[in-house]
């Protein structure tokens, strides 16, 4: 019984799952790779060289801690809750997946792969991937779906100045679930020498638990700087939602504190009762896909429906397994926010705090703008700002209607 | 005894390899799909693999792929599929050829397994081939399965080495799969001598047939596997031929089905060429 659970930070068990979520759906092909990569992380976690070398790149490399900011004028103009970013746009390559990805490519390197492959939506994830291996000098090949070359052209530019080749995916929806099946495909014929760095918090064991250590360094810090400017916890934290990286982040290592509350914002598209979002929590059912059950985006069958969001990053029909867990067990409340609550945020702050956000965290805000004016003044709420817009200028601007 | 079991005893009997056939089910339409099925047996078939399309095959390459998408769009399902399988059996006659069901775990999923191998086998499906399903989850559907009476075939891959084949066979029942290139359907084929060397090491674990596809396309390459293994899996090159039969909008040319019925003869050929101890 989930009330009856001592800790929500024990998970996965042995075999990957947590609860009847997670595991290793995968080709037998690649079924021998995914346990030695899950032996050489155990290794990896008890090694100090390795957490020293990862604590030096996020601090000097990356540019960790970043900022907890208050943001004065927003919390004003909401009348409510006192509102915090967690400023992870601040970082290195201008998202949380930095902190995932150095992770990995040291992975990586200590498992002596000579190649690096990653699937990315919004191309933040490809971004730090490319920097991560220009860094250790290993080739990259990032897959991306011919939809989201499109509408996240900077990136593209940026992956390729990086020395990365970037192979644009067309079959299915040609977004990011396609770009994890090609991935997933040229896995499964370079196993022997290529490192597959998955972006977020889903796929077969041990990545949902990998890449959320990895990004638990965003609650860690929280916590501490939160204790620091306020003398307590936070009541409220909130975050985005695709697969889950940044909000398992910031939410994982506050899972036991029974008194913060915690809300993911899933992308609900143009609205989830018009069936075009990507809230597979609010709008899905357990199935199996990429490797992991989690809650997904599918027909009466079992095929696999097409996620529709403003946002690349978010435009995913699954979630980390570990989301799936938590929303059954009621720890996590899951809700969703629109395209147009989405793009009303983004603007509203640029104009409010100058900070022009990544349209995935513009989901959160969204929320936030809902949220906070119906919290007391008293009410800390932390929202991980977790990526930077300058990607997503162009496709905002064509979308207002403003000349470029 | 199973019908995979009784058709390899009776391949060792006749004393040659058996040829397994992969076509997907509803490609490119649903009666077509069905006239192919049909007459799979007499163009040389010993074993039939139907595909149940799945919108995310990640094992596959882009033959199979293109096929999936042309049965999804046809409207193929699972009911359909179980269909299928159900008229060859009647209106055939045929209660030797073995049929088995190769897909993604995802639909048997969403139908629940125990219902879903209760249908199968009431339908005449006599193996499943989940590629998503390996030994560690296995369990969730294997019970059934024996309850069923479905042969579970799992594969194996050069990646699975001499401490992890146990697992995989104890999982096994019908005949070991063996994937015989790293990579994905359709695309390179492995050498006669690698695959001589895989399939006696996995002999040395088991006792049942072995199966071996992926990359194979010509009919001297399937007698190159006959040689060393107990059947040659074709599947891409077959569902090639499917596609070289449609006409610019999609539609059935009248040598589409002549056109892989003698394409698998050839095959056949290939196999029954070659005499076994």
């Amino acid at each position: 019984m989930p009330s009856a659970l001592n800790s929500f930070r024990t998970g996965p068990d042995e075999r990957g799952h947590f609860g009847i979520f997670g595991g290793r759906y995968v080709a037998e092909t690649l079924m021998p790779l995914i346990l030695d990569l899950e032996k050489a992380y155990n290794e990896a976690k008890a090694d100090p060289a390795f957490q020293n070398e990862l604590d030096y790149l996020l601090e000097h490399y990356a540019g960790r801690p970043s900022p907890l900011y208050y943001a004065k004028r927003l919390t004003e103009k909401l009348g409510g809750a006192k509102i915090y970013f967690k400023r992870d746009e601040l970082n290195h390559t201008g998202s949380h997946k930095i902190n995932n990805v150095l992770g990995q490519v040291l992975m990586a390197k200590r498992m002596g792969k000579t190649r690096v492959i990653a699937e990315t939506g919004a191309g933040q994830h490809g971004v730090a991937t490319a920097t991560a291996c220009a860094l250790f000098d290993i080739p990259c090949v990032v897959f991306m779906g011919a939809v989201d070359v499109d509408r996240q052209a900077p990136n593209v530019v940026r992956m390729n100045m990086l020395g990365a080749e970037v192979r644009a995916v067309t079959a299915g929806s040609a977004t990011l679930k396609d770009a994890m099946n090609e991935a997933l495909r040229d896995w499964v014929a370079t196993c022997e020498n290529t490192f597959y760095c998955i972006g977020t918090v889903a796929g077969p064991h041990p990545y949902p638990a990998m890449v959320r250590d990895f990004q638990c360094v965003i609650g860690n810090e929280t916590r501490v700087q939160m204790m620091k400017a306020e003398g307590r916890l936070p009541d409220t934290l909130v975050a985005c939602i695709g697969g889950g990286s940044n909000a398992m982040g910031l939410f994982h290592p506050f899972l036991d504190d029974k008194g913060v509350r915690l809300v993911g914002v899933e992308a609900g598209g143009k609205g989830v009762e018009t069936g075009e979002h990507a809230a597979s929590l609010t709008g899905g059912r357990p199935g199996v896909l990429h490797g992991n059950r989690t809650y997904l985006l599918q027909d009466k069958e079992g095929q696999i429906t097409e996620a529709h969001s403003i946002s690349a990053g978010l435009d995913y029909p699954g979630i980390g397994p570990e989301h799936s867990w938590l929303k059954e067990t009621g720890r996590i409340e899951y809700v969703s926010a629109t395209d147009n609550e989405a793009l009303a945020a983004f603007q509203m702050l640029c104009k409010l705090e100058g900070i022009i956000p990544a349209l995935e965290p513009a989901h959160a805000l969204g929320h936030v703008i809902k949220l906070a004016p119906t919290l007391p003044k008293d009410n800390l709420l932390v929202m991980n700002l977790c990526g930077r817009g300058d990607k997503d200028v162009f496709a905002v601007a064509e979308r207002l209607g403003m000349k470029i | 005894m199973s019908r995979i079991a009784k058709r390899f005893a009776r391949l060792k009997a006749d004393k040659r390899a058996g040829l397994v056939t992969y076509v997907t089910a509803g490609d490119p339409n649903l009666d077509v799909s069905y006239q192919i099925l049909k007459g799979l047996p007499a163009a040389g078939a010993d074993l039939i693999e139907l595909g149940m399309p799945f919108t995310d095959p990640m094992a596959d390459g882009p033959s199979i792929q293109l096929a999936g998408q042309r049965a999804l769009k046809a409207g193929i399902t699972v009911d359909a599929t179980f269909d299928m399988v159900r008229r060859f059996r009647k209106e055939t006659g045929d209660n030797d050829t073995p049929i088995l069901l190769m897909g993604y775990y995802n639909l048997v999923y969403q139908r629940g397994p125990e219902r879903f191998c209760k249908e199968a086998a009431a339908a005449g499906v006599d193996g499943f081939i989940l590629v998503d399903l390996p030994p560690e989850e296995a369990d969730e559907l294997k019970p059934y399965a024996v309850a069923a009476g479905i042969d579970t075939v799992l594969l194996t891959a050069p990646t699975t080495d001499d401490e992890r084949l146990p697992a995989v066979l104890r999982y096994s029942s019908g005949f070991v799969y063996f994937v015989s290139v790293l990579g994905i359907t359709g695309t390179s084929s492995a050498t006669e001598e690698a695959v001589r060397t895989h399939v006696e090491r996995i002999k040395r674990h088991t006792e049942l047939p072995i199966g071996v596809g992926f990359g194979i396309r010509t009919p001297d390459q399937a007698a190159a596997i006959a040689r060393h293994a107990d059947a040659a899996v074709v599947g891409s090159a077959i569902v090639e031929r499917v596609k070289a039969g449609l006409d610019d909008h999609g539609k059935a040319k009248p040598d589409l089905i002549p056109g892989v019925f003698a394409y698998i003869k050839a095959l056949a050929d290939g196999v029954r060429g070659v005499r076994k101890a």
